[in-house]
């Protein structure tokens, strides 16, 4: 499948089917500082993913102070 | 995973509510606790005009429209910072998005109405550029508000934000900081009442909440913001709350009740003692000039620059 990360932007291929919360153990982010959404869809922790999706993996820490 | 309230399909796992919500239900939660932190710390009364900050991120669009739903008389206030390519990416999100709402979106732009950005100012002055950008939000705020007739400011400052600077304000023992950090602050000195409705949602969940909703937002973070301080408090109370599901609420919100009352009195800033009008543009000041004025005055003399990370000082 085609994992699409930010900050900064990059695409990676992974091989499915693995689960959301393996794919983020593996990429060591925190379930905390991400949402995961699968063809424009958000899904959840226990979500089996496939060598077919879209997945992006979209972070959601802001960092203005002000 | 099936939603805590209907059964259905969840799409999203919240930890420090041992629950999963389908996005319907997730829409009802967001709107729950913002009417809740409302209602608990007298934010908002019936009837009053609101201005929301909105910067085209997650935070403040998903505020302007769970105000917007609640039946709040709402507008949004855009600050374009001059910053790159960033600010009219930005900008483009908080058009659109009241655009579709059919909302009304003001607009003040630094390089354009004031004649200086971010980036400039930040050279200018020797303050880091997430300094320079608030002392400008701040005093442009309280303008707009003020002369736009609003008795209310609201900002999209969320659940992390509120922990990290908590964080940050208790290891240095700013005490000034910690009596001042509230989610409401009284109106004063002709400004209006400034709220952090949403306080009770973590950026998880205001982020989760604009998917579900459709609303676009800008997803990159801001590159004048990368790696600064506030970032690495969030990243660490992150690392926390990943084993200790609850822990930011619980330091937040445990604050609020029952530590900022410590703190509260003889704040400084809050004292009328001292202040003057600014000599340029009327705004109260322990100064002859506003800080704000000093800043425009000392960007103007300036010759432009580049955006770039800011750079860290060594200690």
């Amino acid at each position: 499948m085609k994992v699409l990360l930010r900050n900064p932007r990059r695409e990676l291929e992974i091989a499915g089917p693995v689960r959301v919360h393996a794919l983020l153990d593996r990429l060591e982010l925190h379930r905390e500082s991400v949402l995961v959404i699968r063809d424009g869809t958000l899904v959840p922790g226990d979500a089996l993913l496939d060598d077919a999706d879209l997945v992006e993996i979209r972070p959601v820490i802001s960092g203005g102070c002000a | 995973m099936k939603c805590r309230v209907c059964r259905g399909p969840a799409v999203i796992d919240l930890p420090r509510h041992n629950a999963n919500f389908c996005g319907d239900h997730l829409v009802e939660l967001c709107r729950r606790q913002v009417a809740k932190a409302i209602s608990d710390f007298s934010m908002i009364a019936s009837g009053e005009k609101v201005l929301v900050a909105v910067s085209g991120g997650k935070d403040s669009l998903a505020l302007w429209d769970l105000l917007l739903d609640l039946g709040y008389d709402a507008d949004g206030l855009y600050l374009g910072l001059g910053i790159g390519d960033y600010s009219p990416q930005s900008h483009a999100y908080a058009l659109e998005f009241a655009t579709r709402r059919g909302a009304t979106l003001v607009v003040v732009d630094l390089p354009g109405d004031l004649g200086f950005d971010v980036p400039t100012a930040a050279a200018a002055t020797g303050r880091v550029p997430c300094s320079a950008c608030g002392l400008s939000k701040r005093h442009l705020f309280d303008q707009a508000a003020r002369d736009g007739g609003y008795d209310v400011l609201a900002t999209g400052h969320n659940l992390d934000d509120e922990a990290a600077v908590l964080l940050g304000n208790t290891l240095t023992w700013n005490t000034e900081y910690l009596g001042r950090q509230v989610p409401v602050l009284p109106e004063r000195h002709g400004f209006a009442r400034k709220v952090k409705p949403l306080v009770r949602l973590a950026e998880r969940e205001t982020a989760a909440y604009c998917v579900v909703r459709g609303i676009d937002y800008i997803v990159d973070e801001c590159p004048m913001a990368a790696g600064n301080r506030h970032l690495q408090y969030k990243a660490s109370l992150n690392a926390i709350e990943a084993r200790s599901p609850g822990t930011k609420a619980a330091f937040y919100h445990g604050f609020l009740d029952r530590g900022v009352e410590y703190f509260r009195p003889g704040i400084a800033s809050e004292s009328d003692e001292g202040l003057n009008r600014c000599e340029r543009c009327g705004s109260a000041t322990t100064s002859e000039v506003c800080a704000f004025c000093v800043l425009v005055e000392r960007s103007a003399a300036h010759a432009p620059v580049a955006v770039a990370p800011p750079r860290r000082r060594r200690r």
